[in-house]
């Protein structure tokens, strides 16, 4: 399996963390209910086709990145960095 | 302010196997530079480099800036000025850097590190994996790489590098 790292192109899965569903990044607002809580932190769905994660690009540029992918056909459809593809630029 | 000693990371003679070399090079300052959000431009020009664009590398002389991450690259032959616009850790002793060159030089790193290293011309540079350990790898051109690694870990690198060295002279000594 590889990932498109959207800095470092096409790598490896050994360089990458998995961290689990991208639903962490959705955090339940200051004035959310107790159960908006309870299903951000403890349910998940177990889709069968396009779900997204969360991935650590840990020997890498250590970058989070979103994955979509297709849990039926394997298929990476989208990597997005969580934190935008840079904050400083840099040129070749 | 005793005297402190310096001391290579591992003081062994070079390796050769097949034409191939691996050697402990000197390394004796590496600073990492984190530009401040949209300073790169202003930290390359006070570094009189280019901040280098992912998996690059630019050099000016003995100096070169190596991109080692998002927003962040590693100075190496040349102290870092005061006053940059830029998080600046002196990263020197934390270090070891080895070279790997010769005929076989992408065939042993092909066993350890989970890229195509074929073709990498120099310039390229790539923050990824000497089996489980991390590593920055320079390409020198010519089948030749700079391998910077932690300097806790340089007695492992050494062995992995060098397993790989001999099992592939090894295979090369069975074919006819």
């Amino acid at each position: 399996m590889r990932l498109t790292c959207p800095l470092c192109g096409p790598r490896d899965r050994r360089e990458f963390y998995y961290s689990g569903a991208a639903v962490a990044l959705d955090r339940p607002g200051a004035e959310a209910p107790p159960e908006a809580w309870d299903d951000h932190l403890h349910n998940r769905d177990n889709p069968a086709g396009v779900t997204q994660d969360l991935w650590y690009h840990e020997q890498g540029c250590c970058s989070w990145l979103k994955v979509t992918r297709n849990t039926v056909t394997h298929e990476i459809l989208a990597v997005e960095t969580v934190g935008g593809d840079s904050t400083a630029g840099g040129v070749a | 302010m005793p005297d402190l000693i310096a001391k290579p990371a591992l003081g062994l003679p070079p390796l050769t196997h097949a034409g191939t070399t691996l050697a402990e090079a000197a390394l004796p300052q590496i600073t990492a530079i984190a530009p401040f959000p949209g300073q790169s431009a202003a930290v390359g020009t006070a570094l009189g480099l280019t901040f280098p664009a992912p998996n690059c590398v630019t050099e000016a002389g003995e100096a070169r800036l190596v991109w080692a991450g998002r927003d962040l690259a590693f100075l190496l032959g040349k102290a870092a000025p005061e006053g940059l616009p830029a998080a600046v850790t002196d990263q020197s002793d934390g270090w070891v850097a080895l070279t790997l060159s010769g005929p076989q030089a992408v065939q042993v790193l092909a066993r350890l590190v989970p890229l195509d290293l074929r073709d990498m011309p120099r310039g390229q540079a790539a923050r990824t994996a000497l089996n489980h350990l991390p590593l920055v790898l320079i390409a020198e051109g010519e089948g030749a790489f700079t391998l910077l690694t932690f300097r806790s870990m340089a007695r492992t690198a050494w062995h992995e590098i060098g397993e790989a060295m001999e099992k592939l002279a090894a295979r090369a000594a069975l074919t006819p």
